[in-house]
């Protein structure tokens, strides 16, 4: 890898933490520019690290869809989603320096032609905006075509950059449907761009709540030494929304909640729940811890009884009446997808033996929110009476990854009064009123992380097939077996679930 | 949440903030306590910047407002009247306006000493007229971080200078502060374009502090001789460095849109806005560690950098030698004698 640009710089000094890291001369080129995705989140966070000045003088934009615009149609394009959508308010000085390198190129995918006129932009912009050669394509496409592109970019001379230079790919999950899927794609994509210039976005992992985790677990000491199975009793991850499948019925339907979620998001956040302390925090100590842990992950070996799918049906959520998912538009109303999931891990190391892991996922539950619930053992010891701590109930300590970005400290604590009686309370530390204002988007860190060449909150290639044989036999054994239980939409999953962990004598926590 | 104590006591106010946080139903988590030092003219705009920047930094904001009285008859009533906010339009955390009357003027440290957050760190800020020497101020020695505005001053050069004296760990200024993207943007074309440098200039308004410490930084860094020469504004104007292919310019004439031509590479636009206060005193909290960049730059003095008038436009005349190794004497704690820098 390159070293880093700032090392003979005498302008910067390590003493000096005031000045911002802030990309080398570079661009970006997104494939599929007209996508929610791009609008919604790839331009604005675009827009809010020029804003914040953290992008180099000089960074070019470079558009590339099947339309028929100009320039000027595209910055037109932009500067609409900017307004409506960056979080850092709009200045004229900070757009008319995005807008001067903003290009756009019309073409498909299968089309020379429009290949090479993107290498001539390409250049052009080194000459006049002196991009250096440095160049990341984002492909936000669907995965059916990431082998057309990256072949045509191979085939016109684009993955490799001049010496000292550097060009990097970008893609979105789904990372594969299955591991041999996963693993094609990777040597498609390996076959083109060395594997340390593959960037996989979880936009999860660029969350501040999420690497978060990492600083209350290692920069603190009093998380740390109960941190296991000997006071742990188990660890619950939900990530639940409250909407429907909405317009992706053609991508969703026949994947569904499990491979859509669990196989990326809740692993990734398991990984990072239960990895040992990581030697650095570079990227590859990074991998090597959590590609450990995700070793160590065992299923069930009855997966009837420990894993559970559901499908909703028609009902009132949050006060509003929806359709079941068989009545949404485009899907089979035979549909056998899963719009949710449940299911247990188990680590086997030292640190985790025993302790259960719940994972849970689903469309239209209750509200929408993500949180990793740590849940203590009881006191092995009560001096107090059984009904003065009638009302007592775990420990615990909960991660709220969104919305309302938090931790929360939940222990038992005496109700004033002559008698003795023990309650459940609270302790919140709330990130969103501390930081509303100016943390930055998960798309902007990991924008950013990508021109800078730091791929700590990337998922390797080996996490992603290793989290791909963890979930392959659920989706096998649920192919074989039965059929989703339907839940009604707004409730928090089906009966099946709760029955899953009262089981183990557990129950789910109400996020 | 407002509540008005008149001819109180830091007791009360401290029972005042507990009843407001109840009846807000608001439990925030406090980072630091920042003290605000003014007077009774200057306080509303400091406060509305600093209540902005506790949206990022929640904090409980301590205004303390001198009223020493003119007559005899005023001074020798001490009184202390608070008012305390909480919640509402103040951003986040919580508000005490102290005005201290009389004699009580001379003695804030006793009020805020008992305000203070528990365990947390205090800032300490002068939005105009700080103390001679921030770190031995009885209000500055209970801060780790203690914030002057050279640019507020009568004299923002003398002012530095007398910073420079002075300097302790954990002082800043917000001269330094409004810096901060010039030096960004200067060490991004430094990283792209490794030349060696031979001089420097720096153009900027006159009574503007953060050129000479632009100025200052840039020598001190790369060791050459800088010019300070004097532009219609507004801020900083335009740097230049020389190297052996030609000049790096930051060019600034609007306060906005900066040009950054470096040699060899195309021009490019670069937006370079000024910020507002708020954003200031936001960055300032971002980080309480002592700032040593900042001591090495303003300590080396401004009487390192030449004017134009004393040296002629090419500065190739006997100038006063490029002073980086006054910065590096060690205790060098007294800034090189300055020759006439305004």
């Amino acid at each position: 890898m390159s070293g880093s640009p700032s090392a003979g710089n005498p302008l910067r000094g390590p003493q000096d933490r005031r000045l911002p890291r802030i990309a080398g001369p570079s661009g970006l080129v997104i494939f599929g520019v007209t996508g929610d995705l791009s609008r919604k989140k790839l331009m604005p966070a675009v827009y809010d690290l020029a804003n914040r000045g953290l992008l180099p003088p000089g960074f070019s934009l470079v558009g590339f869809a099947r339309r028929d615009w100009a320039d000027e149609d595209f910055c037109a394009v932009v500067h609409d989603s900017v307004k409506q959508h960056a979080r850092t308010p709009f200045r004229e000085e900070v757009w008319r320096q995005l807008a001067e390198g903003m290009r756009f190129v019309p073409g498909v995918f299968d089309d020379d032609q429009a290949f090479a006129t993107l290498r001539t932009t390409m250049e052009q912009l080194d000459k006049e905006r002196g991009t250096g050669g440095n160049f990341a394509f984002y492909l936000s496409v669907p995965p059916k075509f990431f082998p057309t592109v990256v072949r045509q970019l191979k085939k016109h001379g684009l993955s490799e950059g001049r010496e000292n230079s550097w060009r990097r790919a970008v893609i979105e999950k789904p990372f594969g449907h299955d591991l041999s899927s996963a693993q094609e794609l990777n040597r498609v994509v390996h076959d083109v761009f060395p594997a340390h210039e593959v960037f996989r976005i979880d936009h999860y992992l660029g969350k501040e709540t999420v690497q978060n985790i990492l600083a209350l677990r290692f920069a603190n000491t009093m998380f740390e030494p109960i941190w296991n199975r000997s006071y742990v009793d188990h660890v619950q991850i939900t990530m639940a929304e409250d909407i429907g499948i909405g317009g992706r019925a053609g991508y969703y339907d026949g994947i569904g909640s499990a491979r859509d979620v669990i196989q990326n998001h809740l692993l990734q956040l398991l990984a990072l729940t239960a990895m040992e302390e990581p030697s650095s925090f570079d990227a590859d100590a990074l991998v090597t811890e959590k590609l450990k842990v995700l070793q160590a992950v065992k299923l069930p070996a009855d997966l009837g009884r420990h894993t559970v799918r559901g499908q909703y049906t028609a009902g009132w959520q949050g006060g509003e009446k929806v359709r079941g998912y068989l009545d949404e538009e485009g899907i089979d109303p035979a549909s056998v997808t899963d719009t949710f999931a449940a299911m247990r891990l188990e680590i086997d190391n030292r640190r985790w033996a025993g302790v259960p892991f719940y994972l849970r996922t689903g469309k239209r539950l209750g509200r929408r929110v993500t949180e990793i619930a740590v849940v203590f053992q009881r006191a092995p010891y009560s001096p107090f009476d059984a009904t003065d701590t009638q009302e007592l109930g775990h420990n615990a300590l909960v991660i709220r990854v969104q919305p309302d970005e938090g931790v929360t400290v939940r222990f038992g604590s005496k109700v004033p009064g002559t008698q003795m009686e023990i309650r459940d309370v609270t302790m919140d530390f709330a990130y969103g009123e501390s930081f509303t204002e100016s943390s930055p988007e998960a798309y902007e860190r990991l924008l950013l992380d990508v021109l800078l060449g730091d791929a700590n909150l990337f998922p390797r290639h080996q996490e992603v097939e290793r989290s791909w044989e963890i979930l392959d036999p659920v989706e096998e054994y649920w192919a074989e077996h039965g059929k989703p239980e339907p839940y009604t939409a707004g409730t928090w999953g089906p009966r099946a679930a709760d029955d899953m962990l009262a089981r183990d004598g557990r129950s789910w926590r109400r996020p | 949440m407002k509540i008005d104590l008149t001819d109180t006591t830091s007791s009360q106010i401290n029972g005042a903030l507990i009843q407001a946080r109840r009846a807000v139903g608001s439990a925030i988590g406090m980072v630091l306590t920042l003290v605000i030092v003014t007077d009774e003219g200057n306080h509303y705009d400091a406060l509305k910047a600093a209540s902005e920047a506790s949206k990022e930094h929640p904090c409980r904001i301590l205004v303390v407002i001198k009223r020493p009285g003119r007559s005899p008859r005023e001074r020798a009533t001490a009184r202390l009247d608070a008012e305390v906010r909480v919640g509402g339009e103040v951003g986040n955390g919580e508000t005490v306006l102290l005005r201290l009357h009389g004699e009580r003027a001379a003695h804030a440290y006793s009020v805020v000493l008992p305000l203070l957050l528990p365990d947390a760190p205090t800032v300490v800020w002068w939005p105009e007229d700080a103390p001679r020497d921030p770190a031995e101020d009885l209000l500055g020695t209970l801060a780790q971080r203690r914030i002057t505005d050279a640019a507020a001053t009568e004299d923002p050069v003398a002012a530095l200078r007398l910073r420079a004296e002075v300097y302790a760990p954990g002082d800043t200024d917000l001269a330094w502060t409004r810096l901060t993207p010039w030096r960004s943007v200067l060490a991004a074309a430094l990283d792209q374009k490794q030349a060696k440098i031979s001089s420097a200039r720096v153009e900027g308004e006159e009574y503007n502090p953060s050129t000479e410490l632009l100025a200052l930084w840039i020598a001190e860094r790369l060791g050459v001789p800088v010019e300070r020469a004097v532009s219609a504004g507004p801020g900083i104007t335009a740097v230049k460095l020389s190297t052996e292919d030609g000049t790096i310019c930051l060019d600034r004439p609007d306060g906005a849109l900066a040009t950054l031509s470096v040699p060899g590479q195309p021009d490019r636009h670069v937006a370079l806005h000024r910020r507002a206060t708020a954003e200031l005193i936001a960055e300032e909290l971002r980080r309480l560690d002592p700032d040593e960049a900042y001591a090495q730059a303003v300590r080396l003095g401004v009487g390192a950098l030449r004017t134009p008038q004393e040296d002629g436009d090419d500065g190739d005349d006997a100038a006063p030698a490029p002073s980086a190794p006054a910065a590096k004497k060690p205790g060098g704690k007294k800034a090189a004698p300055a020759k006439s820098a305004s």
